[in-house]
């Protein structure tokens, strides 16, 4: 979204603005909680008047968010909020539109909408909450879940090998491919400007924590006693480094990325971030590797990808402006009539 | 030149029928455009085979087109044909059972070689042009597949392009048999072939020779003159049912101001009104091709949510698939016109074929107690007004409604006299003005008499609101779980379906006396055939009544008041009894049905037969 400057702010609004008198009715210690609050913190910054605001939201623990938000929202039907977004903004591009989904909602029923919305580039921001399990039907696993996951649905071990969401995003040709993680609301608030400042489809997914049913799913990635040495947090134009003491980097062998101490080795050598670059982004996806594995690459945060390409909506808006160029504003006279007439007295 | 005699005819119909590639379908349409511009009222039956490209010369691959053409008003393709024309065996064996006693049959020889004949089943040396099975018909043999590359040996054409063009030929006889003139299909052919001028030239050349070859030759001894019809004074033109949805569509968003956008998934046989909508875009509509049905109604909820007029169309299995988001549609309370193409069978069932078999889909075919209004059309030139009702509910009283065509008026054609666009009705969509309310206390599902909601969009500052699925409390559309609430609300969205019955037309009946022995009730597009028997029947002194039902739900207010002024009811439909049951449950009337499940529309002595049967007249 680039609805910046146009907008002339009337009255500075605050996140307080942005929220509903509505009870907010997810668990307590529910990872929805933080990211709620940074979506409600950056919306007044985004310079977008409040009633062009509008989330879509499928069915889940998360698609209760647009309850939450004081703007225009609608919570539809399961994994169908990426299709009712895409004919409300072929109508209406002038709205800022997120789509609000989980794991089980936009990979699992919602999974074709979701793959097609990304290769029309429509220009929305998609916020895909990943707790890896599906919350709201209470605990059956999700297309997200590690293989061998005890669930209600696979008390002896789920035998789905997972989705690698991103790597799907990336497929379906998504020219905007973001990670971050409800436990680090500063990142997160950074990736979501990212997102509405990209023009076209902006895919973030957000590991959020469901205490209730998959409680510490995303740990080693949030707490402090691993974070570092399991994340790598990829910045434009920066080299690929991570660990406690900043001494581990990614370096690539041939299309192999392999770790190296930086103790031993020096950090020129290191493989240097570039979110234009697509056979990077491929293998940067791709660093989902099992936990349980020892050779393991610390799973990446940031923008993997973002690419420039025309929007759906605005090409829409084009032909149509094109079909009005060469054959003039329609005549329902005309069309009533068709080529071939006659007349009986 | 040889003198014909001319004798005429009140109306005469046509089977073209040959294979799917012999360009049947074209040579049925171009005789149609130049019958209908003459004054004769017409009505067409195309019937494609299921494949696209069927093996040559089998059963399976033949194309038909039936054209019924008169100096009288008609209503019906035809029972059956005057004049049957076939490519091919098996165009003949696949047919035959169609044409009159005495009809005529014009024959291509060239498609009756033993391969021909073996790949459409005739016993083994067994040729009906040979074997005097045919007797009892006038039998013109022409070899057209030489003549035609006869005609155009000096064109310098390949053989398979110069056969290509042999309908032509074909057409051009036709002309010739009935009085036509060719300028129409010349100027289509000029259009048509207009990157290949050596195609016009040969095509046109084959449509004269045709026309010439009637003439000169003595295979015909007489040519026939059908009038124009005694039509009601106007403006016509000829349309197809799907033409005329799409047109009626178009003519809504413009008569309420709204940008139609249209969601669809291709499928038989709905997917011309997207073709016809795309061809449009000036119009200011959006069409889109979406990547199911479930996405197509999908994005028309969106854009309607947006402040446009969503609309999607499908055919009975799409519509399968449109069920869950109708329901939400339904929750929302917005506008959205979702049109269902009839066609044949569960499942993918007859894809090519016709049935009105998703009646009960249409009004129960969804979870929870969720009703929708449902008008159906009755003929081609129908669905424009009927689909024009249907837009005008949706938006004025903020519903989803399902319209409802099939596969016989969606293909078939017939004269329209038009309207023009100041005498068509404004439709208003009930947009809130936002300078007009108490935004502190801004209540989304506040309803009006209609019991319908105000329109508040997306970018209306202090209407900010959210809507979804989940039972909603009266007004304010929050979320609620209450038990006695929920009771409220089921009745409440029925009350309002039940409302739109104040705001549409009381039932007539549509020929016949207003009382009587026995009224026959038919809705969609069983109404040409249902007309026809009952015309027929008044001129033979019987009494009997037609009426016809555009509105499925709700019904007309006054309908059990007229049920109750007949002792008989009999209801034919394409389906094993749908409406009977309908009717019977609401009224509790013991009406009889007529159900054909064929894949194929009533003929008219069907009905009569049967109207007969109940009336207990003999012949
Ligand atoms: C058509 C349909 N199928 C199934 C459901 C039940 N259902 C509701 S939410 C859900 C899974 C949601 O999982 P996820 O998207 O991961 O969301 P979370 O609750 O974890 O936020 C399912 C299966 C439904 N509401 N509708
Ligand atoms: S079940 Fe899990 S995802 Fe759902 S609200 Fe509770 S903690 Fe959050």
């Amino acid at each position: 979204m680039n609805n910046t400057s146009e907008n002339i702010k009337e009255k500075q609004l605050s996140a307080k603005d942005f929220a509903t008198d509505q009870d907010v009715r997810w668990c307590p210690g529910c990872g929805d909680y933080s990211i709620l609050k940074q979506v409600q913190s950056i919306l007044p910054e985004i310079g977008v008047k409040r009633e062009d605001v509008v989330f879509i939201s499928g069915i889940g623990c998360s698609s209760r968010f647009p309850y939450y938000m004081n703007t225009y929202g609608m919570h539809s039907i399961h994994g169908r909020a990426t299709a009712i977004a895409s004919g409300l903004k072929a109508t209406r591009p002038d709205l800022s539109v997120w789509i609000i989904t989980g794991d089980g909602d936009a990979l699992s029923i919602g999974g074709n909408h979701f793959i097609h919305l990304l290769r029309r580039n429509f220009n929305v921001n998609i916020l895909l909450f990943n707790n890896e399990i599906y919350g709201l039907t209470k605990g059956q696993y999700s297309p997200t879940s590690p293989k061998g996951q005890i669930t209600k649905s696979t008390p002896m071990g789920s035998l789905d090998h997972p989705f690698n969401p991103l790597a799907v995003s990336l497929g379906a040709e998504g020219t905007f491919i973001a990670r971050s993680m409800d436990r680090d609301p500063k990142h997160l608030r950074e990736i979501l400007l990212r997102a509405n400042n990209h023009k076209g489809t902006s895919l973030v997914e957000i590991y959020q924590n469901c205490n209730v049913f998959n409680d510490g799913a995303f740990e080693v990635f949030t707490e402090k006693g691993t974070k570092a040495d399991e994340t790598i947090f990829i910045e434009q134009a920066q080299p690929l480094i991570f660990g406690q003491n900043k001494d581990k980097g990614i370096k690539l062998d041939g299309f192999k990325p392999v770790v190296v101490n930086l103790n031993q080795e020096s950090a020129n050598d290191l493989w240097v971030h570039d979110e234009t670059d697509r056979v990077k982004a491929a293998m940067l996806v791709r660093f989902f590797s099992d936990q349980t594995q020892t050779e393991r690459l610390p799973r990446p945060f940031g923008v993997f990808y973002r690419e420039e390409r025309y929007s759906y909506e605005e090409a829409l808006a084009a032909q149509t402006m094109d079909a009005l160029n060469k054959k003039g504003k329609g005549d329902l006279d005309s069309l009533l009539a068709g080529k071939n007439t006659w007349s009986i007295r | 030149m040889k003198n014909s005699i001319k004798e005429e005819k009140e109306s005469v119909t046509i089977l073209f029928a040959g294979d799917s590639g012999d360009g049947i379908q074209l040579t049925g349409s171009e005789f149609t455009n130049t019958a209908a511009a003459y004054g004769n009222d017409i009505s067409t039956f195309p019937n494609f085979p299921a494949e696209i490209r069927a093996p040559q010369g089998t059963l399976a691959g033949v194309s038909g087109f039936q054209l019924h053409f008169g100096s009288v008003e008609l209503f019906t393709p035809g029972d059956n044909c005057d004049v049957l024309v076939v490519m091919n065996a098996a165009a003949l064996k696949a047919n035959l059972k169609q044409l009159k006693p005495n009809g005529t049959i014009i024959a291509n020889t060239d498609g009756f070689d033993s391969k021909n004949l073996r790949l459409s089943k005739y016993p083994e040396g067994v040729n009906p042009l040979t074997d005097h099975s045919l007797d009892k018909f006038k039998l013109i043999q022409l070899d057209i597949t030489k003549l035609n590359r006869e005609c155009l040996k000096e064109s310098g054409l390949g053989t398979k392009d110069m056969d290509r063009s042999k309908n032509m030929f074909v057409l051009g006889l036709i002309y010739w048999m009935y009085n036509r003139e060719l300028d129409k299909t010349i100027n289509f052919l000029k259009e048509k072939f207009k990157k290949s001028p050596e195609l016009i030239d040969a095509n046109v050349k084959t449509l004269k020779s045709g026309f010439h070859y009637g003439e000169t030759s003595e295979v015909f001894t007489s040519n026939y003159e059908v009038k124009a019809a005694q039509l009601p004074a106007g403006n016509y033109r000829n349309i197809m049912g799907n033409q005329a949805t799409a047109i009626g569509l178009i003519a809504a968003a413009q008569k309420s101001g709204l940008e139609l956008f249209y969601g669809s998934y291709p499928i038989t046989p709905a997917s011309d009104i997207l073709h016809e909508l795309s061809k449009h875009k000036n119009f200011n509509i959006k069409t889109f091709q979406a990547e199911d049905e479930i996405a197509a109604i999908c994005s028309a909820i969106g854009a309607s949510f947006g402040g446009s007029f969503g609309v999607t169309a499908s055919s009975g299995p799409g519509i399968a698939l449109k069920g869950e988001a109708l329901g939400l549609a339904l929750m929302l309370e917005l506008p959205l016109l979702v049109i269902n193409v009839q066609r044949g069978g569960p499942s993918t069932g007859l894809p090519t074929k016709t049935e009105q078999a998703d009646l009960f889909q249409a009004l129960y075919g969804r979870n929870g107690e969720s009703p929708l209004p449902v008008i159906a059309a009755s003929s081609p030139s129908d669905c424009f007004e009927a689909v024009f009702e249907a837009c005008r509910i949706s938006i004025e009283h903020m519903i989803p409604v399902i319209f409802l065509s099939d596969g016989y008026i969606a293909n078939g054609a017939e004269p329209w006299k038009f309207p023009q666009t100041k005498d068509i009705k404004a439709i208003v969509p009930p947009f809130i003005d936002a300078s007009d309310v108490d935004k502190e206390n801004f209540k989304p599902y506040k309803r009006d008499e209609k019991l319908s909601r105000p329109w508040a969009i997306p970018g209306t500052k202090g209407l900010e609101h959210r809507i979804g699925g989940l039972e909603k409390e009266n007004e304010t559309g929050n979320i609620s779980y209450d038990p006695d609430n929920h009771e409220f609300m089921v009745k409440l969205r029925e009350e309002k379906v039940q409302r739109i019955a104040n705001y549409i037309p009381l039932q007539k009946i549509d020929s016949g006396n207003d009382s009587g022995k026995l009224l026959v009730i038919g809705w969609g597009s069983t109404y040409g055939a249902i007309k026809t028997a009952v015309h027929e029947l008044k001129n033979e002194g019987i009494e009997v009544s037609h009426l016809h039902l555009r509105y499925l739900n709700p019904l007309p207010k006054n309908l059990e008041q007229l049920l109750n002024n007949f002792e008989n009811i009999l209801i034919p439909e394409m389906n094993n009894g749908q409406l009977l049951q309908i009717l019977r449950a609401a009224y509790l009337k013991d009406a009889k049905g007529l159900n054909k499940i064929k894949g194929l529309p009533f003929t008219v002595d069907e009905i009569k037969v049967k109207i007969r049967e109940m009336l207990n007249t003999n012949e």
